[in-house]
């Protein structure tokens, strides 16, 4: 099982203190955050797209090529690639270009946004948002697999003979995750490719994250990928933690309360009640993170939202050793053990490099009989 | 035949209001014409106020706390709706209105409603075919066409003028309810299939 990080990389009012960083700081915090996770062990540094404050990271690929070149080990990926807005045919060769200098630690995950001003400034209608996803993605997948692509559609120029360069590494495109909160066109989308899912589960109950899911898997197998439960699953989470229980929550308090997404409405204790967030100890952290598991089945990807609400940096990194001391080793043992077998592990390109050779070498064999 | 669910959905923040007390006398009066055809009836009683909190935290999350969801089920899943705010200058009351807004805009789709106000004057009256019914047919409900205002004056002197439009109104309502309202297709059931996603 994969674990790792994501961030949407907000410029948030330290709450506690009143002072805020210029985008400068934040995002060569989001950098130091990088290098820390793989530091730590983490196997994943995620992080979102945005085109409006008080939001930094509009240029990924910048991002994540600069993280890339300090980082040996850990996968680059995002947490959410704007598959509705931006252009398939600049996605395809970004990452294509991401993925030749990352040595392949890079896979994506396609979101749709919510903010509806980003579709104008980008020549959309969010009316459109799912369309979008659909028919962008449906290219994109052409681009990194077809070396040369006729092409049209309803919403980009149409292509004629176009080449997407770079070409993929070892002609293996990036995997590629989904992202959505409740929208089942989208877990219908990754079951049809046999693409990962990912759950965001912060901002709704589990139930919600259930269901979608659920729904995920049963058509995963119905579009022949193999059984519901070897299906390609991720989650978020959101954990703050300290030693003391008691400690973690008065120190996380005044930035929940505060954050920009639900400060000022329900209580910490609601929250943590009715959604997966959880303040404490690691060892709550631990059983938490592992009740998922009762929830959604064995799955393959869990990060952790850390870095948001105002926190300092300094905390951030105290927040990434424990996960990566204390919490981590601990999961990835108690997972490793109710694995069944046949459940697989998260693609990656050396086992999606390797399993196109395989496929290369039954063809040859099978060529004869033809 | 089965037993017909009204959801009464009431906005009032006093206890007792007079919403809650229109709310009351609305049900009874539908209760009472749906046994007449020998229909039995399960009111589920709503007081908006009492989960006012949870309506600012859904507004603000995104998402119902669980017992919100399991308020906003009872309202998508019955067979027709009592609605009764009291007026604030001069419309529905923010909370009415909040509960509204985060219930599915589809939840009301082809459901019969009863529409109900209640204020200190006689003059607020058209506060329900000014506000409620552009709401309620905005959310593609059938409100039925007699809607009840009850102003104080109702509860004393003009009490003889309330009774009757609260009867024609529970028998317009029942008799919308005749119309079966189609079942609502469940996305996570029965998902859209990815080749007319494609193709749409």
């Amino acid at each position: 099982m994969q674990f790792g990080v994501f961030t949407v990389g907000d410029v948030t009012e330290d709450p506690t203190t009143g002072t805020t960083l210029s985008e400068a700081e934040r995002i060569k915090a989001m950098v130091t955050i990088a290098l820390k996770a793989e530091e730590v062990g983490l196997d994943v540094f995620a992080q979102g797209e945005h085109h409006n404050p008080p939001f930094v990271p509009s240029s990924p690929t910048t991002q994540l090529g600069f993280i890339a070149a300090k980082t040996s080990r850990i996968i680059l990926s995002t947490a959410t690639t704007l598959i509705t807005t931006n252009d398939p045919v600049k996605i395809a060769e970004d990452y294509a270009m991401l993925q030749h200098l990352a040595d392949g630690r890079v896979d994506l995950m396609m979101g749709r946004g919510n903010t509806g001003p980003v579709y104008p400034w980008f020549g959309q209608d969010i009316r459109n948002g799912i369309s979008l996803a659909i028919e962008n993605y449906a290219l994109l997948r052409r681009l990194w697999r077809e070396d040369v692509v006729d092409w049209e559609g309803k919403f980009r120029t149409p292509l004629q003979g176009f080449t997407a360069t770079p070409r993929p590494l070892d002609g293996v495109p990036p995997f590629v995750w989904h992202g959505s909160i409740r929208s089942p066109e989208i877990a219908e989308q990754a079951a049809y490719y046999g693409d990962g899912f990912f759950h965001n589960n912060i901002f709704w109950p589990i139930s919600h994250t259930q269901r979608m899911i659920e729904l995920y898997r049963k058509r995963f197998e119905h579009y022949g990928h193999g059984a519901a439960d070897q299906a390609v699953v991720g989650l978020g989470g959101q954990v703050f933690m300290r030693k003391n229980s008691q400690d973690a929550v008065r120190e996380f308090r005044p930035y929940f309360d505060n954050a920009p997404v639900y400060g000022h409405g329900p209580s910490l204790e609601d929250f943590t009640r009715e959604t997966p967030l959880t303040v404490g100890s690691p060892q709550q952290v631990i059983e938490r993170t592992l009740s998922f598991r009762e929830h959604f089945g064995d799955y393959q990807r869990q990060l952790f939202l850390m870095d948001h609400a105002g926190l300092p940096l300094k905390t951030v990194l105290e927040q990434l050793d424990i996960l990566g001391e204390e919490v981590v080793p601990v999961l990835r043992k108690e997972f490793a053990a109710k694995r069944p077998a046949h459940v697989p592990y998260a693609p990656t390109h050396e086992s999606l490099k390797a399993a196109a050779e395989r496929a290369r070498e039954l063809e040859t064999i099978e060529e004869p009989t033809r | 035949m089965k037993d017909r669910v009204i959801a009464v959905v009431t906005a009032g923040l006093t206890t007792p209001s007079s919403s809650r007390l229109l709310a009351d006398q609305l049900a009874a009066a539908v209760r009472d014409e749906l046994s007449a055809r020998g229909i039995g009836t399960r009111i589920e009683l709503i007081e908006a106020r009492d989960h006012a909190h949870d309506l600012t935290n859904n507004l603000l999350t995104g998402f119902p706390s669980a017992e919100l969801e399991k308020v906003l089920a009872t309202v998508a899943g019955a067979d027709a709706l009592i609605v009764v705010s009291p007026t604030f200058s001069a419309s529905y009351s923010g909370l009415f209105k909040m509960f509204f807004d985060v219930l599915d805009d589809q939840a009301l789709a082809g459901k019969p409603v009863l529409l109900a106000a209640t204020g200190g004057t006689e003059r607020h009256s058209l506060v329900l075919e000014f506000a409620l019914r552009p709401l309620f047919a905005y959310l593609k409900a059938i409100p039925v066409p007699t809607a009840v205002y009850a102003a104080s004056t109702d509860w004393g002197p003009n009490a003889a003028t309330l009774r009757p439009r609260i009867a024609q109104a529970a028998t317009e309502l029942v008799a919308a309810l005749q119309h079966e309202t189609p079942p609502q297709a469940d996305p996570y059931d029965n998902p859209t299939p990815f080749a007319d996603l494609l193709n749409s």
